[in-house]
């Protein structure tokens, strides 16, 4: 069965990853630790858009679970680092689902400028809010992993395997959803959401089925994220920290769910190389890897919209619009 | 006393200056085959679209099986059985036929598994023995988007009859098919139909189709219906003749 | 009063982005970047004429000389040559490939024009202070309030009285249409996109005298923008000003009431707007409903 099958391989590379992480340096663990946690971010834009919403309003869930993973220490003196992150996850998840029903009756360029608003709107809130730290951000207490606190010595590597098994877990539970019929519905939405209507199904149902995926996997994103760094801050939940993530969803596809964290593994192998050699070009470079993607490489490695079907028209008369006339 | 399965009272819609529906009133009894002509703008997409949920009437009713359903989405008149296919066909251009149809089993179910493989035997049984009827089960594994229009148009009526609907309309099932591929095509679509306990209303331009297929007729014309009958009746009615078949046969 | 400048200076930005997206149902990420890249044209241009030793007063020639270089050079070039190859794909793929244009555009500036603030204060103080029923208002403000005016004018009047500017309509309604009636689409698109380029860049080169030109300045702007198009309805452009205003209104009732609320009382209407009335105020295109 296939699901067997994808659970080996994630007990696989889970055990894999594991065991290389104690041979890599502390730096490097850092890395993956960063990467996958932003992969999980990842992940939700393309388990949105492959089910039909193009999200521009990632942040707002990063941000959320960031913020409630920094909060329960202090609020409720909580301590382990799981329970933080389950926690950061089920706050992204509920806001999600709260704004769900809201959203769904949208597509396209409105569904994506509403998620901006409301990412842009958090991150208002949270630059104002002296409660919340304000523009600075909080400091969060180092955290307890399963009731050992972390030394100096192993903080890196315990981090880094907490985080290599929640993404495994995330991608695994992903990949089961992406072959189960609603994630079969979810690329029918995506597709062609009249026709699914037409058959008698919900595709605001789909939609909002993706989208709180998406938000849960923001969330588990962002308290990991908080723990790793040790702060959070509002720019979390700025439109340029989705549009970070959406770059790393084009480049990644919708097709595999590794091709998720290499992708990003590779951005954060770039960018800090950018940082020291290249500051003032790392952007350009994107955006033209980004263009290149979009051309080029729709399946695979950036195919997350329809391609408009050509038109049978005769030449002389075919019109270049820009965008597919949709009713 | 014998119901019908669909009622339509009194059925009016304009757009702006132009009525699309007049006072329409039909009634189908299950098990009927029967096909709606008119000419171009006459009233019989509306009246489709109408029955469909795509369209609200502006007055009259619409009653499925003792259900009113005039003012259902047509996603909830899916869900109560009447399903379509459509005159360009609405399929999933990036999916297989086989996803296509899976796609449309998974639509029947009441919710769909978050859990559950989309292909599962059962599932991929019904969405084969659907291929299967349709001839169309070489095409399974092939995308969409590669596959000719004629095929496309199958799949379309394949889908629409997943959820084993107690209506089905079909709006012009030959359209866009090469003349001596129509005959063929539409045994093809009647024969699959056979054990289907489904009654079938199909929009068509083609009288011989017409003539062949149906047992029952209604003319439209400026959104009234100006002949209901046996094929043969209503083609020798003269305003049919005028306004519809144009003297042909 | 500072509410109605604010205001002004929105509408001259946005109504350039609400264009294209009229013309070609494109939303511009990157037209904040060219908002930005006008502010340094400008910046670059009044540097040169002082050091030409031309009088003060030429210094607003030289901006608006630097957003019609800015225009002609970027407009086609941009169009033509990038967008126009991704036409026919969904409206989400043009998003983002304005959005990889911003990333792109944001280090161009850096690479042409440095890191370092640009000042531009020969313009503002030409102005000087105004004394007017007892309030002291900013010169510039009201040349800003003017320029508006002038844009907004000449922009309605163009599509509404001209013949060119009815055909842009047509193309706007119906393109399809259009092209078989013979209309060259290619050209109408180009020449949209360019009108909006150069809106973009002298909204730029005139804001440019009020602030300090610097890496960033796309980031805020662009956010702006897309509230006071969503707001006023896309492709409007009686909708740009209308929004502008209500943007401008906004912002100066929570600086005076609840200044902590001003960074996102701005977003919390837009999103309302979203909410309850997608298509804005003025209904130009429809929003897309499942």
């Amino acid at each position: 069965m296939r699901s067997n099958r994808s659970l080996f391989m994630a007990l696989l590379a889970a055990i894999v990853l594991i065991l290389a992480g104690l041979l890599a340096p502390a730096w490097l663990q850092f890395l993956v630790t960063m990467s996958a946690a932003n992969g999980l971010a990842v992940l939700g834009i393309v388990v949105l858009m492959r089910g039909g919403g193009a999200t521009f309003g990632q942040g707002m869930f990063f941000a959320l679970g960031a913020y409630a993973a920094a909060l329960v220490p202090t609020w409720f003196g909580i301590q382990d680092a799981v329970l933080r992150i389950v926690i950061g996850t089920l706050v992204a998840g509920l806001i999600g689902a709260l704004f769900a029903p809201l959203l769904v009756r949208y597509r396209g360029i409105f569904f994506a400028m509403l998620t901006l608003a409301l990412s842009m709107v958090l991150f208002g809130l949270l630059s104002k809010s002296s409660l919340l730290g304000g523009s600075d951000g909080i400091s969060i207490a180092k955290p307890t992993v399963l009731g050992m606190s972390l030394q100096s010595g192993n903080a890196e590597y315990v981090l880094y395997c907490l985080t290599v098994v929640v993404s495994v877990v995330a991608g695994w539970l992903v990949s089961v959803y992406w072959n189960s019929a609603a994630g079969l519905m979810a690329l029918a939405v995506r597709g062609n959401p009249l026709r699914v209507e037409y058959l008698g199904a919900s595709a605001r149902r789909s939609l909002g089925t993706s989208f709180v995926i998406c938000a849960l996997l923001g969330g588990t994103s962002g308290a990991i994220t908080a723990q790793a760094l040790g702060h959070v801050e509002p720019n979390f939940s700025n439109w340029t920290t989705s549009g970070e993530l959406v770059f790393v969803a084009v480049l990644a596809g919708y097709r595999r769910v590794p091709a998720v964290f290499a992708a990003s593994l590779l951005l954060e192998i770039v960018r800090s190389f950018s940082n020291l050699y290249f500051p003032n070009t790392w952007q350009l470079a994107l955006g033209v890897f980004m263009l290149l993607v979009i051309m080029f490489r729709p399946e695979g490695l950036g195919s997350l919209w329809p391609v408009a079907a050509r038109r049978q028209v005769d030449p002389g008369t075919a019109v270049p619009s820009p965008t597919e006339g949709q009713p | 006393m014998n119901m019908p399965l669909l009622s339509a009272r009194g059925l009016m819609k304009r757009f702006g200056a132009v009525v699309a529906a007049d006072n329409i009133c039909i009634d189908i009894p299950a098990g009927q085959r029967l096909s709606v002509i008119g000419s171009n703008g006459a009233g019989k997409t509306t009246f489709v679209n109408m029955v469909t949920g795509y369209l609200k009437p502006d007055a009259g009713r619409i009653v499925l099986d003792d259900h009113d359903i005039t003012r259902l989405s047509h996603q909830a008149i899916a869900g109560m059985g009447i399903c379509r296919s459509f005159q360009i066909p609405m399929l999933c251009l990036e999916l297989t036929a086989l996803e296509n149809l899976l796609v449309a089993v998974a639509a029947a179910e009441g919710r769909q598994s978050l859990w559950q493989a989309a292909d599962r035997p059962a599932a991929r049984d019904r969405a084969v023995a659907l291929l299967e009827k349709f001839q169309l089960q070489s095409y399974a594994g092939r995308p969409v988007m590669q596959l000719a229009g004629g095929v496309r148009k199958l799949l379309d009526i394949a889908m629409a009859l997943a959820r084993r609907p107690k209506l089905l309309l079909l709006d012009e099932p030959t359209s866009g098919v090469s003349a001596d591929e129509k005959f063929p095509t539409m045994e093809r679509v009647m024969a699959a139909m056979q054990d289907e306990a489904v009654t079938i209303l199909f929009v068509e331009h083609d009288m011989e189709i017409v003539s062949n297929f149906s047992e029952r007729v209604i003319a439209f014309y400026s959104g009234r219906v100006i002949a209901d009958g046996s094929p043969t009746e209503v083609m020798a009615n003269p305003d049919v003749r005028s306004y519809v078949t144009g003297g042909a046969k | 009063m500072d509410a109605v400048a604010y205001a002004s200076w929105l509408f001259i930005v946005s109504l350039g982005m609400t264009l294209v997206f009229g013309v070609l149902k494109i939303l511009n990420m990157a037209h904040g970047s060219i908002y930005a890249i006008g502010a340094y044209a400008a910046a670059t241009a009044v540097a040169l004429a002082v050091s030409l030793g031309l009088p003060p007063a030429f210094s607003l020639v030289a901006m608006l000389l630097s957003a019609v270089a800015v225009a002609v050079t970027v407009g086609p070039l941009l169009e033509r040559g990038l967008l126009a190859r991704y036409y026919g794909r969904d409206e989400v793929v043009l998003l983002l490939v304005t959005y990889a244009l911003f990333l792109m555009l944001e280090d161009v500036t850096k690479l042409v024009w440095g890191v370092n603030p640009y000042y531009v204060s020969e313009p503002a103080q030409l102005f000087g202070n105004v004394l007017f029923a007892g309030m002291r208002i900013g010169g510039y403000d009201l040349f800003l309030v003017g320029l508006a005016a002038v844009c907004g004018l000449i922009t309605w009047y163009v599509l509404n009285r001209t013949t060119s500017g009815k055909i842009v309509l047509a193309v706007i309604h119906n393109p399809e249409m259009s092209a078989s009636m013979g209309v060259n689409i290619q050209r109408v698109y180009v020449v949209a996109f360019t009108v909006g380029v150069f809106l973009a860049a002298l909204g730029g080169a005139f804001t440019a005298p009020m602030i300090s030109v610097q890496p960033g300045l796309s980031v805020s702007v662009i956010i702006i923008s897309f509230a006071v198009v969503i707001i006023g309805g896309l492709g409007s452009i009686q909708g740009a000003a209308v929004g502008a205003l209500v943007v401008g209104a906004a912002r100066s009732l929570a600086v005076h009431l609840m200044p902590e609320i001003e960074l996102f009382s701005i977003y919390l209407v837009m999103a309302a707007v979203l909410i309850f009335r997608p298509e804005g105020l003025f209904q130009s295109v429809k929003a897309r409903l499942i």
